[in-house]
């Protein structure tokens, strides 16, 4: 079956939020358009745009590909993405702030407790912590894909450290530079404020020993991670420093960064470092990227974390299953988005069924991302079946199972037109005082023909995201 | 917004190093010049090249000849040489990235195509003949970093800090220039009014840019005593050791209102500039020219020192 396209119905016909689009693009020479695509790369390169390929020394930094079409959705369909969006951030919240309290969910029997006390990404010096704000996972981008005209999933919730938001940004500018005429035929709401709400948010759960306006602070763990230059970014975007471990020090109960006048307390964190890193007096002794000490004074209201440490548990794929669960656990309403049917390998039932059914389904890790160590079953080799199998068999409660979806198209520009090609979508949401949804998001896309894989690692190009007005 | 002590760091040694790469390819300019004249024994010019940028020890830890390839290579080229012009942009650029924060899009931009462009060029050797053109492009990129600077930056400690590493940067350069060529400046070490000197001088002016400000400055009298007041006294002259520790000067009066405190670096500035304001031409020569200039060169290295622990660019301070 061909698989859902965003833009066309037909050669002749285009869907309606692409209508004018469509009109412009007919009126577009071929040839300056590809012109323009070799513009746009040589614009991400002057703007070091890119991200860090470990173990390549000469090509360290290398470009995601970026494609002219834009992806275009309509108000309604945004809309009632968003409220699904909404009610979910809420959810995840509610939970984690269960899990590391009460425990209601699990004493509900709804969500099994051997998925939590075993978890590492549960963390056991969280219990009976509440951050400021009561908000655990403050930024969060959900990946959705979509199936057919009213057919949302959610794929993954990244309830630790999405990354991507500066692409969504920099496509937009790219966009606007390269074809100001487009934003004035299309309404097409803005994405670029996305570093001001980042910074509202994180003002608005200043810890107690906050005075006056909170000092915030992106923590990297430096030049050579691969997501950088949108730390960077981040930082530039919001006005406030950027800092790494060697620039900081607990002090007098606070987090103080070492500045040309002296060490100064930093009230909010906005961390893009993993837990492990975060503290070596309390996780891994041997971070070098981390604050030590920085979890006592978190416990005792001398700064925010965002997100909080343990959100990870969150976005744990065999938790993710339960999620239609959750939500309704929590909110008292049925979930507005829908999650991709899983399969846990960890039930008996279900192992059997995926053994059987490999070459339909995605396998995947429960704790993978970036797109390894999982098994495309339609595309894979008869071996590689095999081979998963076994792999499968011996560890069960590592893997999910998911059916292929036949995921959404949007074309992409190609030497001879317009081309269909895969796509997912991350919004970015953000949740303190109140959640804030970005209209819009990074749209990943897989550029090679038939292929389902979107990650960048793996050959994905972004698209700009326009949600229109009306 | 405060600033990190880290970031200031950055800040300083990212202008450095864009004023050490530009430096290197005006020295390379002068030696190949020079050794087009046929007057001088070339291979004496390249090593004075080396001497001038402080590398001769580590050139000669590599090779053991002074042919002009291998020199314009390994001034150009070398990455195991922190003052090529590769690897100088190369530091420039990831000191730049570290403290993209503080620099405006321009000049992140400016910095960040220089590189990308520079580096492209240099990634297969440079014969002689393509050597004008590659300086030309290394002193462009430079100018067009700078220019980015001076029209955006706002005018804050940020800006400070730049300044203070242009300046200090490019008054030990022209302090080393001066030294290697000491010999050939004092009348009694060199043949005075030959065809050679000229060409020598000039070379001198040309590794500075400075060869046509000479003559106005100077009604065009190539003279010893003009070239060394020019050099280090003469504050109009943009690359004299006056003018740098004018904006030196300058630059940490800035801080100290800003943050409302004197550090001691700032008595060590205002001291050397003394220094430069309290002599004339003809009284450093007379107490030694190559003496005086061994003490600003340790000195100027002093107060690059001091300025980074009073402003805490390290951890630890």
């Amino acid at each position: 079956m061909k698989p859902f396209d965003e833009m066309l119905i037909s050669d002749k016909e285009v869907r309606d939020p692409y209508a004018r689009f469509n009109e412009w693009f007919r009126e577009q020479d071929g040839e300056a358009l590809g012109e323009k695509a070799g513009e746009a790369e040589a614009f991400f390169r002057r703007t070091g745009i890119t991200f860090n390929v470990y173990g390549q020394e000469e090509a360290a930094e290398r470009l995601i590909p970026f494609d002219l079409v834009p992806r275009i959705m309509a108000k309604a369909e945004w809309d009632s993405l968003a409220e699904g969006i909404e009610q979910r951030v809420i959810a995840l919240n509610a939970f984690l702030d269960d899990l590391y309290h009460d425990q209601e969910i699990i004493k509900a029997g709804i969500v099994p407790e051997r998925l939590i006390s075993g978890n590492e990404a549960f963390l056991p010096q969280m219990r009976g912590f509440r951050p400021p704000g009561g908000v655990y996972t403050h930024i969060i981008g959900t990946d959705i894909v979509r199936c057919g005209e009213n057919e949302f999933y959610v794929l993954e919730d990244n309830a630790r450290t999405p990354s991507g938001v500066s692409y969504m940004i920099e496509n937009r500018e790219t966009m606007m530079q390269m074809f100001p005429e487009l934003f004035s035929q299309n309404r097409v709401r803005p994405v670029e404020t996305y570093p001001h709400h980042l910074r509202r948010s994180l003002a608005a759960v200043a810890p107690p020993a906050c005075e006056g306006t909170p000092t915030i602070a992106v923590l990297t763990p430096g030049i050579y991670n691969s997501a950088f230059f949108e730390h960077a970014f981040l930082a530039d975007q919001m006005g406030v420093e950027l800092i790494e471990g060697s620039d900081v020090a607990e002090i007098d109960g606070r987090i103080q960064m070492r500045t040309t006048e002296g060490y100064k307390p930093i009230d909010v964190i906005y961390r893009r470092v993993d837990d492990d890193f975060l503290d070596p007096k309390v996780f891994n002794p041997a971070s070098m990227l981390g604050i030590p000490g920085i979890m006592e004074v978190y416990k005792n209201g001398g700064i925010t974390i965002a997100n909080a440490p343990g959100t990870g548990i969150a976005d744990d794929k065999a938790i993710y299953s339960y999620m239609p669960e959750i939500v309704e656990f929590y909110t008292g309403e049925k979930a507005k988005l829908q999650n991709v049917p899983t399969w846990r390998c960890a039930e008996e039932d279900s192992l059997k069924y995926v053994l059987e059914h490999l070459e339909e389904l995605v396998v995947k890790e429960v704790h993978g991302s970036g797109g390894y160590g999982m098994l495309v079953g339609p595309t894979s080799t008869r071996e590689e079946r095999e081979m998963f199998a076994e792999k499968l068999k011996k560890r069960p409660t590592n893997y999910i199972a998911q059916p292929t979806l036949a995921l959404s198209t949007v074309p992409i520009l190609v030497d001879g037109g317009l081309a269909p090609r895969h796509v997912d979508l991350r919004p970015f949401v953000l949740v303190s005082d109140k959640v804030r949804i970005i209209p819009g998001g990074l749209t990943r896309v897989a550029l090679k023909e038939g292929s389902l894989v979107v990650n960048s690692s793996q050959g994905g190009g972004t698209k700009d995201t326009w949600v229109l007005r009306d | 917004m405060a600033l990190l002590g880290r970031t200031a760091n950055g800040l300083f040694w990212m202008f450095r190093y864009i004023e050490r790469a530009e430096n290197t390819a005006r020295l390379l300019d002068a030696g190949q010049r020079i050794s087009l004249t046929n007057l001088s024994s070339e291979p004496d010019e390249w090593q004075s090249v080396l001497v001038s940028a402080g590398v001769e020890a580590a050139y000669n830890a590599k090779y053991d000849t002074h042919d002009p390839e291998t020199v314009v290579d390994f001034m150009l080229r070398d990455r195991d040489n922190p003052s090529s012009v590769r690897a100088s942009l190369e530091t420039a650029r990831t000191n730049g990235r570290m403290v993209r924060t503080a620099l405006t899009r321009e000049v992140w931009e400016a910095l960040n195509e220089s590189w990308l462009v520079v580096q492209r060029r240099l990634s297969s050797p440079v014969t002689a003949r393509e050597l004008p053109a590659v300086i030309d492009l290394v002193k462009r990129q430079g100018a067009l970093i700078r220019g980015a600077f001076q029209t955006t930056m706002l005018r804050n400690e940020i800006f400070d800090f730049c300044n203070l590493g242009a300046f200090i940067e490019r008054a030990d350069n022209t302090a080393r220039i001066l030294d290697v060529k000491y010999w050939l400046l004092l009348p009694e070490h060199s043949q005075v009014g030959s065809a050679l000197d000229d060409f020598q001088w000039r070379s001198i002016l040309r590794s500075v840019s400075a060869h046509r400000s000479y003559a106005w400055e100077y009604d065009g009298q190539y003279s010893a005593v003009n070239i060394i007041d020019f050099l280090m006294l003469n504050r109009r002259m943009p690359r004299s050791l006056g003018y740098c520790y004018t904006v030196i000067e300058e630059s940490l009066k800035y801080l100290g209102r800003n943050y409302e405190i004197r550090h001691t670096c700032f008595e060590t500035a205002t001291a050397l500039n003394e220094r430069l304001s309290g002599s004339s031409v003809r009284q450093i020569i007379d107490g030694g020219l190559h003496e005086f200039l061994e003490v600003f060169i340790r000195d100027n290295n002093r107060l690059a020192q001091e300025i980074g622990q009073n402003y805490r660019f390290y951890p630890g301070a």
